[in-house]
């Protein structure tokens, strides 16, 4: 409860936030890549970050789950609150945050082992399962969530990189999902692949919403007026505009949103 | 006639023929209204130079050639050859070269096609010298490997337990000149080797990971540099180290525990050897490690893995077969170092696995073999030969499996 | 937390006991594996550290060496008796025995032949000679009587330098009672001083300690350093450039490609054999030469050059070669005048590199017969002579106490060359770098 008086900031959608980031800057070296960002992450939803490239969306989305941390030189100012406790506070486990806030990069990245240590290899580290049993049941589970399953059932032990590329980002998808987290950063996570397999990915999506909070980076308007609720419009490191999607996407107040939205610039 | 002089005159008549082609080329270009010329004077001059100089250079080396290879004519006829004939040959053909390219100077010859055949040819020539080196590696050992073998057999050399070339055991020994067993060499070398990968691997793999994945900038750039001093230091210091050094001071600490070692012992050479190699597979690793790409690591990171599982789980799987390729390059090296082992392991062959003990190792004999005067179709000079051929097989079976590996590793991840 | 959101339900397990020790666990053994790496950094710095500590503490004392002055009477009948001054005579004349003289006339009371051998042995073998080079230099010392400075025989070195105890019962000691009072007594009267050894740096090859120098060492390295120095750069270049900017990709190519990398990684005394075989045995060149030491040394280091050098061509951009033929030049003149100088600072930093190998390298130039005790300082490529590293393998070979500084001082010499040739290669390479 003492949390929740913590959280004073006037939630301008009655949802509650499970994410609440109040003035995070951040460095890279000397140059700034983010500029006193303020944004509430609603619980259960699909929240989008869009914005021309280097504007900061993708710097941001790292900061969530720490990933900031493994670049050397990056230092992070404000507060960024997960369930109302600063996750930069320094008695955070940065390891236990990840496992709560899972990822899923541009790039599909399958480990180069096979489809089931890949998926396996959440649970393993953070001792997840106690036997085998409950193991396969976890890895089974998640590709089953990620709709995978039915694709791969068969050759489990095959490679993960054999995959096709829309298979591969559903296999990483799947290895998010087996440490059970709590929300999910996608940075982009269909632009390296081709528009069946976006699809693909984009209806997977929509059907995680009902159990796990995302916050989604993406460079496509249609993607994000497609799938998410909430939207941010990120510019040169600052956020120009936040709201409803339907609302951004079809009276945006701020000109900048405007000429973005409508492809002057971006 | 002697060579200094002979080159004199030709470089001065090439010096000649380059002023006055050149001028010849001006006279020439300022005659006419017109320019048409299809190169710059100069390079007339460096035409007149190219005919000048190339057809005697081939006749030199020709010459060297024959002066160094022995064959059956009589000593009038080979002093006619050396006197007289090479030396008018030479300077005939530069004569004529430089004459008729002179002549032949006009505003439609195209030199510059001439002049850039020449370069292609000189480029190609040295490109091909050190495919010959490895040739002249072969073949130099080679000759006398096969000599070794008609006096000592492949059974005896490969098979047999007994190494000392110095004595004859008996009267009817073969190549009557002492025993040529190998086995105890390489067992020695082996023996080092494993010592030195011991000491070598884990500090150098360790080093590497630390380097890459935990160190800042600020540690890495002053800590890599003074590590790799490590490699720059000659291995005739680390040989004098370990014997000096190292060795004594594993016999004092044998000593007060009780246990009986050498100051020659193989544990030393392997200890000094593995400390030279460090650098030497942590710079390969570092390498090899950092070519693992980021998204390996982020994927690990995101899903909340500790940095040592991802480097345990994620980035030393995928680093494997580069990681073993360094590895094996570095057992190359171990192999065939020598100083070390000359100045720090002993002589004598044993046949031991004891670390504590000394012995000896395919380069040491070769060293002991050929330091010193040499009759150069014993059995026991031959032998270093054969020796080497081994050492040079077994190297290069080595570096070309280490290579591909690496290849293979750095076009996956490219 | 319960009720912040239907999710918490997993959140709440990560609250368990359970994960909360597993995650204990995991900490400990990431922090174990952090200092596990630096561990063997520490390691590796310190195996290093004592290295040089050892080298450095046996070896500075190789720069400071002990005198001992004495009067002596260049008297003319035993140089000279007749007088004509004539060089041969003055050189055939017996120097012991004036060093010999100075020394009774020290020591009066030394009558034994035994004590008076013992004697004549504080002072070093080499006295003679300096003596004689004296007098050579400056005949008018004849009749003279000059005080002279010698060099003290290595065993007071080394007791002077305290290598030698005065603590230890007599018989474990080297230098004994009796010439130790000697010793104090000529120090009482100020007749024995260490000074900067200058001698090391000057002279050959001595079978004497005291008198060993590095110098014709230093000169052989530089004959034969020169001749690699010729031979591999042009040639190392010449194959870089045709690999990189001309050559077709075909199977050729491929072989001389593999070819080199293995090279490179061949042992060096095969190509000491390679050397003795070839240049020895087949081109019948001399012996012990820096040329044939050079040529062999050249061959080992081709390969590094080369890679060296194709590295830095083809890190200079292809704009620049299409900028110049678009200007009409030929592909050898986009080359020779815009991609090889624009690479010349990396190439020359690979060179010097690969020099350094050399100049460090010992074993092929055992197998060429550059381990000959040569005293002389070469005067040419085809004189015999030894290079530095061949002349610490032979220092640390001798048994005498005395080497063993001498051997810590030419590593100190070879170490500092190597650490000026590797800076001025990282001045090149700070001074040229160019981002594309």
């Amino acid at each position: 409860m003492q949390m929740l008086a913590e959280v004073d900031t006037p939630v301008e959608n009655e949802e509650k936030a499970i994410i609440s980031a109040r003035d995070v800057s951040v460095f890279y070296g000397d140059k700034q890549a983010l500029n006193k960002v303020s944004l509430e992450i609603p619980v259960n939803k699909i929240t989008s970050l869009i914005g021309p490239s280097g504007c900061g969306k993708s710097t941001f989305l790292r900061c969530l789950n720490r990933m900031n941390d493994t670049v050397e030189g990056c230092r992070v100012e404000g507060k960024i609150l997960l369930d109302g406790a600063d996750i930069y506070d320094a008695k955070v486990d940065e390891v236990l945050l990840r496992a709560r806030v899972g990822m899923v990069f541009q790039k599909p990245n399958p480990f180069p082992k096979s489809i089931y240590d890949n998926v396996a290899y959440g649970p393993r580290i953070h001792g997840l399962a106690h036997n085998k049993d409950e193991l396969d049941d976890i890895v089974l589970t998640s590709l089953e969530k990620a709709g995978l399953l039915k694709e791969v059932r068969d050759r489990l032990n095959s490679t993960g990189t054999g995959l096709s590329g829309g298979q591969q980002q559903r296999l990483c998808i799947a290895r998010a999902l087996a440490v059970q987290p709590d929300i999910i950063l996608m940075d982009e996570p269909c632009s390296a692949l081709d528009p069946i397999a976006t699809a693909k990915v984009e209806e997977l999506i929509e059907e995680l919403r009902e159990n796990y909070t995302i916050i989604i980076v993406t460079h496509s308007m249609q993607q994000a007026a497609r799938i998410s609720q909430k939207t941010a419009f990120f510019h040169l490191g600052e956020i120009v505009e936040v709201g409803d999607t339907e609302q951004l996407f079809t009276s945006p107040k701020d000109e900048r949103t405007q000429g973005y939205i409508t492809g002057r610039f971006g | 006639m002697s060579f200094s002089p002979l080159i004199l005159i030709l470089l001065a008549m090439c010096a000649f023929g380059y002023w006055y082609g050149t001028k010849k080329a001006l006279v020439l270009s300022e005659s006419r209204t017109v320019r048409v010329f299809s190169s710059r004077p100069h390079q007339y001059g460096m035409y007149v130079v190219v005919w000048g100089a190339v057809p005697p250079v081939i006749l030199l080396v020709l010459w060297f050639v024959l002066s160094i290879t022995p064959f059956g004519a009589s000593e009038t006829f080979t002093n006619l050859i050396h006197t007289i004939l090479f030396p008018v040959a030479i300077l005939l053909t530069g004569v004529i070269g430089v004459y008729f390219s002179l002549r032949s100077i006009d505003p439609e010859l195209r030199v510059r096609k001439t002049l850039e055949g020449v370069v292609s040819g000189v480029l190609i020539l040295a490109s091909t010298i050190s495919v010959f080196t490895t040739i002249g590696i072969v073949f130099s050992l080679l000759f006398e490997t096969v000599q070794f073998f008609e006096k000592v057999p492949l059974s005896e050399f490969f098979l047999g337990l007994e190494w000392s070339p110095q004595t004859a055991l008996r009267a009817d020994q073969v190549g009557s000149s002492g025993a040529f067993g190998a086995i105890p060499l390489f067992a020695g070398t082996m023996l080092i080797t494993l010592i030195a990968m011991i000491v070598a691997v884990p500090l150098g793999l360790m080093s590497a990971i630390y380097m890459t994945e935990y160190a800042g900038n600020k540690f890495r750039a002053t800590v890599k540099p003074i590590l790799e001093i490590l490699a720059g230091i000659p291995t005739v210091v680390y040989g004098f180290f370990a014997a000096l050094t190292v060795g004594v001071f594993f016999r004092d600490v044998g000593s007060v525990i009780g246990l009986d070692v050498v100051s020659e012992s193989a544990l030393a050479a392997g200890v000094v050897m593995g400390m030279m190699i460090i650098p030497f597979i942590s710079s390969l690793s570092d390498d090899i490690i950092m070519a693992v790409p980021q998204s390996l690591r982020d994927g690990s990171y995101g899903l909340g893995a500790t940095r040592s599982e991802t480097v345990v789980k994620v980035i030393l799987p995928a680093a494997l077969p580069g990681i073993v390729g360094a590895i094996l390059l570095a057992v190359s090296r171990a192999i065939g170092e020598t100083m070390i082992v000359v100045m720090a392991a002993g002589f004598a062959a044993n046949l031991t696995a004891n670390p504590l003990e000394a012995v000896t190792t395919v380069t040491v004999q070769i060293v002991g073999l050929l330091v010193g005067d040499q009759e150069f179709d014993s059995a026991k000079t031959l032998a270093a030969f054969a020796l080497a051929m081994v050492l040079f097989i077994i190297t290069l079976i080595l570096n070309v499996i280490a290579l591909v590996v690496v290849r293979k590793y750095r076009e996956k991840y490219d | 937390m319960t009720d912040m959101a239907p999710t918490s339900s997993s959140a709440k397990s990560w609250d368990s006991d359970e994960t909360r020790a597993n995650l204990k666990r995991r900490h400990r053994s990431e922090k174990r594996f952090r200092v596990l790496g630096l561990t063997a950094i520490f390691i590796a710095l310190t195996l290093l550290a004592i290295l040089i500590i050892s080298i450095a503490g046996k070896g500075a004392t190789a720069f400071i060496q002990t005198t001992i002055s004495l009067d002596v009477t260049f008297a003319e009948q035993k140089i000279d008796p007749k007088g004509t001054r004539d060089q041969e005579v003055l050189r055939g004349a017996s120097y012991g025995s004036l060093v010999r003289e100075a020394l009774r006339a020290e020591f009066p009371e030394v009558k034994s032949r035994k004590d008076l051998r013992v004697l004549f042995n504080l002072v070093s073998n080499g006295s003679p000679n300096k003596l004689r080079k004296m007098v050579m230099e400056n005949p008018e010392l004849i009749g003279q009587t000059v005080r002279v400075q010698f060099a003290a025989s290595d065993d007071i070195d080394m007791f002077t330098k305290g290598y030698i105890p005065r603590d230890v019962p007599e018989d474990d000691r080297r230098v004994k009672d009796k010439e130790i009072a000697w010793y104090d007594q000529l120090a009482e009267k100020g007749m024995v001083e260490t000074r900067f050894n200058s001698d090391f740096f000057t002279s050959g090859d001595s079978r004497e300690p005291e008198i060993a120098g590095i110098w014709g060492a230093i000169v052989g390295s530089f004959y034969t350093l020169f001749i690699t120095f010729m031979i591999s750069f042009p040639v190392g270049v010449m194959s870089a450039i045709y690999l990189e900017e001309f050559a077709p990709k075909n199977k050729f190519t491929d072989i001389v490609e593999v070819n080199i990398n293995n090279l490179a990684a061949v042992p060096s005394i095969v190509f000491g054999l390679l050397g003795l075989a070839l240049f020895l045995n087949v081109a019948h060149l001399p012996r012990s030469a820096p040329v044939v030491g050079g040529l062999t040394l050249a061959l080992m280091t081709l390969p590094t050059i080369i890679i060296a050098a194709r590295a830095s061509i083809r890190a200079i951009p292809d704009s620049i070669r299409d900028a110049a033929l678009g200007l009409g030049a030929s592909r050898q003149q986009m080359v020779f005048h815009h991609v090889l100088p624009l690479s010349m600072p990396g190439i020359m930093t690979g060179t010097i590199i690969g020099l350094s190998q050399a100049l460090g390298e010992t074993a092929p130039l055992l197998m060429i017969g550059m381990v000959a005790f040569i005293v002389d300082i070469p005067g040419g490529v085809t004189d015999p002579a030894t290079v530095l590293p061949v002349q610490i393998f032979l220092w640390a070979d001798s048994p005498e106490r005395a080497f063993v500084e001498k051997t810590s001082g030419a590593i100190i010499v070879l170490l500092g060359f190597l650490v000026f040739m590797n800076a001025v290669a990282v001045m090149l390479r700070k001074k040229f770098e160019r981002r594309w």
